[in-house]
């Protein structure tokens, strides 16, 4: 029989033997060698059924499509602008995907998007040499003015929105701060400065603590804390 | 004739290690390696794109190492900063001693930076710089079938020693013959081995099998290391 060698949400490191054994199966995060299910990326481990994968804890953003990213102007050209989203790979904000309005061409791009601008993005398309593509033509896409951007690691992302947005949510009303949070882990925060701080410092908690359980309820406790 | 190592260590006997990860918050990921006295830093950046384009690889990313001495690590004659022709030669083989554990297919065209740094040294400073950088590479997410870890074998006085110390090294003109391995534990498979000195083939086979439980022990370090980021 195979041998399960740790448990489900434990933390894994490269290298790890998993499971012993011909009983269980590699996924993301994990390979097969001989016998041994071996760890091949530091994260999260989940068990389903027989399948052995580990949630990444760590890592450069990868752009998947329809994600929500924020990203800042770093040139801009003929065509349109390229973006810096946290990400290996830049991405371009073509003409047509920039604005509502009509754009001629030749007329000087940087009214719309300057350069070091913050943009909420959509990404559009990721081809298989990742050149990515985004829109800022939608709902909630659009230029940041103010605020303040904070960076997290993308792969707490997940925590910080929480399941159907609770965590945010939760941060925005015991803050008043509007929060955009980008999938790439650009933050942006507007609200008073005192609470801008406050908010800031609870995303950082999440971050810190986001391989742990019971992450809401902690978070709730320290914004009320905080607040007294 | 047995020879007394100066530390009073057993001969396959490593020095105190301290591993630890996160220590540099900037970077994408980053470790500290200590053994003895010898001391390494690691930080990597990335995967990111690469200028100049010619140096890009559509296929898979690139991994470029560069290892470094500070200026006051060494015995004290000031350690001059700057690519020299031994720390060139030292990148190049972390380069190549931790490029088989990597799986940079994901990010075509893209750049891993390591920067390897070292504030202290006392003999085994790129086996130190290796098992950072390994490190360092895991707390940054990247996919890797396994750690790297790396010590150094010597004969001091025709007896086999692990992980020599300056004072080692130094004994008798530089006499000793001093091995640096790299291994990844669960292949088992070598991705460094350079020899200065002389060795016998029979001695060189009777180091290799002496390092490879220890190496199993600097992994098991490194892994534990990674382990307490994340579980205090």
């Amino acid at each position: 029989m195979g041998e399960l060698l740790a448990k489900e949400k434990e933390v894994v490191v490269p290298g790890q033997v998993l499971a012993k054994g011909m009983d269980f199966l590699p996924s993301h995060g994990t390979y097969r060698l001989g016998e041994e299910v071996i760890v091949n990326r530091l994260g999260v481990l989940s068990v389903e059924g027989k399948v052995l994968k580990t949630t990444p804890l760590a890592g450069r953003y990868i752009p998947k499509n329809d994600d929500i990213v924020i990203g800042k102007i770093f040139d801009i050209l003929m065509s349109g602008w390229r973006l810096d989203i946290e990400s290996a790979y830049s991405a371009m904000l073509p003409l047509k995907d920039a604005s509502f309005d009509y754009i001629a061409k030749g007329s000087d791009l940087s009214k719309y998007f300057a350069l070091d601008d913050y943009v909420v993005l959509k990404i559009v398309n990721v081809t298989s040499q990742n050149l990515v593509d985004v829109s800022a033509k939608g709902q909630g896409l659009r230029k940041l003015r103010g605020g303040r951007i904070i960076r997290v690691n993308s792969a707490k992302v997940p925590r910080i929105i929480g399941k159907k947005g609770s965590m945010v949510s939760l941060i925005k009303e015991a803050t008043d701060c509007k929060i955009v949070v980008g999938q790439n882990g650009l933050v942006w925060l507007q609200g008073s400065p005192e609470m801008e701080v406050l908010a800031v410092k609870a995303i950082k908690m999440i971050e810190d603590l986001a391989h742990k359980q019971g992450l809401t309820q902690q978070v709730s406790d320290f914004l009320k804390g905080e607040k007294k | 004739m047995t020879f007394k190592r100066p530390s009073k260590r057993k001969n396959d006997e490593p020095r105190k290690i301290e591993a630890e990860v996160g220590v540099i918050k900037k970077a994408d990921g980053s470790a500290r390696f200590k053994i003895g006295d010898t001391e390494a830093l690691a930080a990597v950046y990335g995967p990111r794109e690469l200028h100049p384009r010619f140096l890009q690889d559509p296929k898979k990313g690139i991994l470029r190492c560069s290892y470094s001495m500070m200026p006051f690590s060494g015995d004290g004659s000031r350690v001059r900063p700057g690519p020299s022709r031994r720390s060139k030669e030292i990148s190049l083989v972390s380069e190549k001693a931790l490029i088989p554990v990597l799986d940079l297919s994901d990010y075509p065209n893209t750049v891993v930076d390591v920067f390897i740094e070292l504030p202290q040294t006392d003999a085994g400073s790129r086996c130190a710089g290796i098992c950072a950088a390994s490190m360092a590479l895991a707390d940054a997410g990247l996919v890797m079938k396994d750690m790297v870890a790396a010590i150094s074998v010597g004969m001091v006085r025709d007896t086999l020693v692990v992980d020599l110390d300056g004072d080692e090294e130094h004994l008798d003109d530089n006499e000793a013959a001093d091995i640096p391995i790299a291994m990844i534990p669960s292949t088992k498979e070598i991705t460094l081995l350079q020899m200065d000195g002389i060795v016998s083939k029979k001695n060189l086979k009777k180091a290799i099998e002496l390092v490879i439980p220890v190496l199993a022990d600097i992994a098991q370090a490194q892994r534990n290391a990674l382990l307490n980021r994340y579980n205090r």
